[in-house]
């Protein structure tokens, strides 16, 4: 990673970082198991208007309840909506805040703590105690507090899982901001007189970007599984849109004559968030062995 | 140690002022009035009017911020709008519920994730980490209510072992069967973070000088492992533990809204839905004070766990 700043004739850094990628999901294979099965998810829940047997808000109250069977592959809902149909457009709401929210807490994280890292002394000090005090609350609780004074729209859901989620990449991007500030490359650009921004975001973003990127993938599992709780506590985005955690919600209601209800969703919760678990817990063993398993 | 005592009180005081203030904030930001939010639409002027002055929004910012942060450090959180009962004794009276269960999941998180982690760490790369290490992702994969639906739907539903419904203590079998559940739910998902924070500090551990030296001056192996071995491990995972409090008491409101469970977690939802704003700012000072003295707690730990912590 110290070769960005090589003279000369550097290598196309899209090239390097392509390598690097794969030099690291080659390092362990279960990060490729978890890139697959997300890309597979990405995959049904952007063909799912193709992909849906059923209108997923149609409701047929004579097929209300049916168990898995032909017609309804995954059963109805009490509604006698089409549970199959449902999931998969559950799967854009669950990826689209996820993806939202994770992104939003990664650059304003990784901002904050690279600032924190540059700026060093006082600066430095007070945002990190802000952020260990952001990130004593539990998220939860957090989340659903901000959901629940801003109303449950899309948006104060990607707010609310994003606020929850800057501590962790400012911590992650303050560390290696440090330790790239004392380093030759640096004392480099500062001698020829280039700006901080210039060189905080051409010279020491791309060091650490690998890493925040990784932190990434796991908060992504971690906001997935937050939206489907939020909404599981009623805090989702409205019905009658389909929300994986809102349909547990409404299943759990006849859990004792109707497992399918809960089952289905809780399933497919739990394959994304494990999937991501193991693409972003591979990529980290690779890229930093010290960290190895570390949650 | 008073010296770090002192400081780590210190900066507990901080913390719960910014918290404090936090909340303050968070209830005001409400978009629009919340005398008017609570009554509804149709309520007249004169009864928003009078919810407003019970309230105390009719004052300055300042003065309610004053007469927030006093009454929070008294004890005085107001009455719930809807039960009309001191917001504190609705606390008090369900918060044994969720301490109880917090501290035997994290009991049980211990008693197996710790083991665990130590046996993965030692045979590194056998069956036995490769087993730990899929079990400890899948556990933290689950999502808290998920897991426990599965458990009340194999356990209580199919095999009848436990009632659906837990929250009766009157007689030991009875508090056993209603706590049996929801503390396993929690305390496995407490192992699956434990078991990882364990085998990697382990695993770091285990490459120390001073454990080659301790086996080869002729310390059993055991010994290093433990005594030399985990006693260095355990600041992480001391750590680990003190920030996943956090996550666990989240994590505990699912748990008692699927077991149908009384505890802080049902209180919350309950306000939530009722708009109960007083009682929902009350429940957000007691997460801070849990919050704040957990912290403690765990910088406690540290200085007992690790003489040198002390020195900083």
């Amino acid at each position: 990673m110290t070769d960005i700043a090589a003279p000369a004739k550097p290598r196309s850094p899209v090239r390097y970082l392509l390598m690097a990628t794969l030099r690291a999901f080659n390092a362990n294979k279960t990060s490729w198991v978890g890139l697959v099965v997300f890309v597979l998810v990405v995959m049904l829940a952007l063909l799912a208007p193709f992909l849906s047997p059923h209108d997923p808000l149609e409701q047929n109250l004579i097929a209300r309840l049916k168990g898995p069977g032909d017609t309804y592959w995954l059963g109805t809902d009490n509604f006698g909506r089409d549970i199959l149909s449902r999931l998969l457009y559950g799967a854009r709401i669950s990826l689209i805040i996820g993806l939202a929210s994770t992104a939003l807490a990664l650059v304003i994280g990784s901002l904050i703590g690279m600032l924190a890292g540059w700026r060093g002394g006082r600066v430095d000090t007070l945002i990190m105690q802000v952020m260990d005090v952001l990130l004593a609350f539990p998220s939860l609780i957090l989340g659903l507090i901000i959901v629940a004074m801003l109303g449950p729209s899309m948006i104060n859901i990607i707010v609310a899982i994003a606020l929850t989620s800057i501590p962790p990449f400012a911590r992650i991007a303050r560390a290696p901001t440090i330790a790239m500030k004392e380093r030759e490359f640096v004392e480099a650009c500062r001698s020829l007189g280039y700006s901080d921004a210039r060189i905080l975001g051409l010279h020491i973003l791309p060091n650490i970007l690998p890493e925040i990127l990784v932190m990434g993938s796991l908060w992504l599992a971690n906001a997935i599984r937050t939206e489907a709780s939020l909404a599981f506590i009623g805090l989702g985005v409205k019905p009658p849109a389909a929300t994986w955690g809102g349909m547990i919600r409404e299943g759990f209601e006849n859990i004792l004559d109707s497992s399918w209800l809960v089952l289905a969703p809780g399933a497919a919760i739990l394959i994304v968030v494990f999937a991501l678990n193991l693409l972003g817990d591979g990529l980290r063993d690779a890229i930093d062995p010290k960290l190895k398993g570390e949650a | 140690m008073t010296a770090f005592l002192v400081r780590r009180c210190g900066f507990a005081l901080v913390t719960l002022f910014a918290v404090l203030t936090l909340v303050f904030v968070l209830v005001r930001i409400v978009p629009g009035d919340p005398a008017q939010l609570i009554l509804g639409d149709q309520a007249s002027r004169e009864t928003i009017e009078a919810l407003r002055q019970r309230l105390g929004l009719d004052k300055s910012l300042f003065e309610q911020y004053s007469v927030f942060i006093a009454g929070a450090l008294r004890g005085d959180w107001g009455t719930s709008l809807v039960t009309g009962r001191p917001v504190i004794g609705e606390v008090l009276n369900v918060l044994p519920w969720t301490i109880e269960l917090t501290l035997l999941s994290l009991a049980i998180g211990i008693v197996i994730g710790v083991p665990l982690g130590v046996a993965a760490a030692v045979r590194r790369n056998r069956f036995v980490d490769y087993a730990a290490r899929i079990a400890s992702l899948l556990g933290l994969s689950f999502p808290p209510f998920v897991s426990a639906l599965l458990l009340l739907l194999g356990f209580a539903i199919a095999l009848r072992w436990f009632p659906v419904i837990s929250g009766k203590n009157a007689t030991f079998y009875e508090w056993y069967q209603s706590i049996t559940l929801p503390a396993l739910n929690l305390g496995l998902i407490t192992a699956a973070y434990i078991t990882r924070v364990t085998r990697s500090a382990m695993l770091e551990v285990l490459q120390e000088d001073y454990v080659r030296t301790a086996r080869a001056k002729g310390v059993p192996w055991r010994a290093v492992i433990w005594r030399h071995g985990l006693r260095n491990a355990l600041i992480p995972v001391i750590t680990i533990v003190g920030l996943y409090l956090g996550i666990l008491i989240g994590n505990s409101v699912l748990t008692e809204i699927v077991f149908s469970r009384p505890g802080l977690g049902k209180l919350i939802v309950g306000a939530l839905n009722q708009r109960d704003y007083t009682m929902l700012q009350g429940m957000m000072v007691i997460y801070t004070l849990v919050v704040v003295i957990v912290n403690l707690l765990t910088d406690l730990a540290y200085g007992i766990a690790d003489p040198r912590v002390k020195l900083r």
